[in-house]
């Protein structure tokens, strides 16, 4: 199984740099966005996966004798999902201003805040 | 749970709710100067109560360390939260005259104290997952700090600032879980124990490597740091003084704290490639510098090859080297910040932030022109200002490894530094203004100019306090130093319980 989330982890990150390296704003966001859940399940994989495992102690507060799942990884994931919403969210919002601004999403040609030499 | 570390970081998010809440009414700015004013006498006691333990440290909620998360100033964590303090108080006075109602409508001074307490939270944390959320606090209330009055260019800035900076997080983020993975904890001062004994030493240092990355991607250290200049000369003054001041910082804090408690294990190659970054960032921040002739623009640039002392001072690992990086770190927040206020102020008085179309401050605004000469030349590390101990001392403790190349970049920086200098000076200051224009102080209305300057005078004297009596400020950075090269004490307070 981990094999499986390593895997796809990878292939969503290649996706996400080609994505990034295009030049284009909202693709470069998409981009973003595919990395981030490389991440997610990048983490998601090194907190060890169980299957039908809850993660509850016994009622004394004893280990049971089963395999326990670990629910910090997904406690992290669930922030870091929340928080990659937040931002994703903001930068999508400031996507729409730039295209406003500059009537397009070529990031190579958005020099307005560092003019080339001679056009100022 | 004691309240001495908690409460800095909470004051200025409840001033943040009240400022947010009050942001329509007129002088919504005085309840953050307020809340500043409350932060600043907060940190002092968490000062205090450093200087009397050595470290402190709280569990919150009472979880038990390294189950919980942990909150711990030693002595460069109390250090940096009383630094963002100062300069929280400083900025939130000198935005009272500079921020507008239109951005204080929007929430300009509840987002500053956002920044504020996420700067705060980010240097007391002692937990590298909660170090990503503070991380976090501090970067969406600064991208929305960049944007807010939505110039043409401060949107072109921050499409830069925000889509780099998303990838460090990313890295962060990534690294955070894998060091999760592999050791099972996520508290900093267990995580120094757990890493040296991880089996595969090798894994451990590609870890390492994405933190500086991620981190080096934040404190803008070549060749990381483009969106640097490409945002910092775009927004507000008082916005971009107080990132001068602190944000890049917090990302050389993390590489320090990281590379001095964590991941210690193969100094010979981490560290190395420190040395090789800081020398570079020092070079290629100051030649940048040299091409360019906006006020802020320069000063921007100066930031990158600053940041690179601060790294060579962890790169060479010695305590004096490593005292060096904490002084530095020190001193640069409080001249950095000032130069970008009276940066602030040189446009509104001569119209422009453009070299070669103002001019003549000297003539018409010689207090404004002393002002600047002290942190321009504390910068370029003239004594007795507080940039030449700082300097004098990385200089030294490179010479003492004999490490004479990386002392020699470090003097020429010092000497280029002074070349920028000297250009703001000679065409901002010097120079007749070419449209006749006679820029004096007395053109701003009394209380504005009190509000603008008061910052800059009170944080010139600092400066100049730290150059002429230097002896507690290098006593102080000395223990520091020796807390960051040998964390037993900070690892004992942090695993031993709730201490005072």
């Amino acid at each position: 199984m981990e094999t499986v989330v390593a895997l796809l982890s990878g292939l969503l990150t290649a996706a996400a740099v080609w994505l990034m390296l295009s030049g284009n704003l909202l693709r470069f966001l998409f981009g973003l966005l595919l990395l981030s859940n490389a991440v997610n399940l990048a983490i998601f994989a090194a907190g060890r996966l169980t299957e039908g495992a809850p993660p509850l102690l016994g009622a004394d507060g004893a280990l049971p004798g089963h395999e326990m799942a670990n629910s910090l990884p997904q406690a992290l994931l669930l922030t870091a999902i929340v928080i990659g919403f937040g931002l994703f969210a903001f930068a999508l919002g400031l996507t729409i201003r730039a295209y406003r601004s500059f009537g397009h999403l070529e990031i190579d040609r958005m020099r307005l805040a560092e003019p080339e030499e001679g056009e100022k | 749970m004691s309240w001495t570390l908690a409460l800095p970081i909470l004051v200025p998010f409840v001033t943040a709710a009240l400022a947010f809440l009050l942001r329509n009414r007129r002088g919504s700015g005085w309840i953050s100067v307020a809340g500043a004013v409350v932060s600043l006498v907060l940190a002092i006691r968490l000062l205090l109560a450093v200087l009397e333990h050595g470290v402190v440290a709280t569990q919150m909620s009472a979880w038990a360390a390294p189950f919980g998360i942990t909150l711990v100033a030693d002595y460069l964590g109390a250090a940096m939260v009383l630094i963002t303090a100062i300069i929280g108080l400083a900025v939130a006075v000198w935005a009272m005259a500079e921020v507008g109602q239109t951005s204080a409508r929007l929430g300009w001074h509840g987002l500053f104290q956002t920044l504020i307490g996420g700067v705060t939270g980010a240097f007391l944390t002692g937990d590298l997952f909660n170090l990503y959320v503070w991380f976090e606090v501090l970067l969406i209330s600064s991208f929305v700090l960049l944007v807010i009055g939505g110039r043409k260019k401060a949107i072109d800035g921050a499409v830069k600032y925000v889509t780099l900076n998303l990838i460090s997080t990313v890295l962060f983020l990534c690294a955070a879980g894998l060091t999760y993975g592999a050791t099972g904890t996520l508290n900093m001062a267990d995580l120094r124990a757990a890493v040296s004994a991880h089996p595969d030493q090798g894994l451990m240092t590609v870890i390492a490597m994405m933190f500086m990355i991620g981190f080096g991607l934040k404190a803008a250290v070549f060749p990381l740091f483009f969106w640097l200049p490409a945002s910092y000369h775009t927004p507000h003054y008082a916005v971009s003084a107080v990132f001068a001041g602190l944000l890049t910082k917090v990302g050389v804090y993390a590489l320090i704290r990281v590379f001095t408690l964590i991941f210690v294990g193969d100094q010979g190659y981490t560290h190395e490639i420190l040395l090789w970054v800081a020398c570079l960032t020092m070079l290629t921040g100051v030649l940048g510098a040299a091409a360019q002739s906006d006020f802020r623009k320069i000063l921007s640039f100066h930031i990158i090859s600053q940041i690179g002392y601060m790294v060579l001072g962890l790169a060479l690992m010695t305590p004096l080297a490593v005292m060096g990086g904490v002084f530095y770190l020190l001193h640069h927040i409080i001249v950095k910040a000032n130069l970008f206020l009276i940066a602030g102020v040189s446009r509104r008085l001569t119209g422009s932030s453009d070299l070669y179309v103002i001019g003549g401050l000297y003539r018409s605004a010689p207090l404004l022109a002393a002002l600047f000469l002290i942190p321009a030349f504390s910068l370029a590390g003239f004594p007795p200002l507080s940039g030449f101990w700082a300097k004098y001392v990385l200089v030294k403790a490179s010479l003492d490894l004999g490490q004479g190349l990386v002392a020699f970049v470090a003097l020429l920086t010092g000497l280029l530094t002074i070349y920028s200098m000297t250009k703001i000076w000679a065409e901002a200051f010097w120079k007749a203004h070419p449209d006749q224009r006679q820029p004096a102080l007395s053109a701003i209305p009394t209380r504005a100019r009190w509000l603008l300057l008061s910052p800059i005078i009170a944080l010139a004297a600092m400066t100049v306090l730290i150059g002429l009596i230097p002896e507690p400020f290098v006593t102080f950075a000395t223990t520091g130093a020796e807390q960051l090269l040998d964390p037993s004490a900070y690892i004992a307070t942090v695993l031993g319980g709730d201490a005072p």
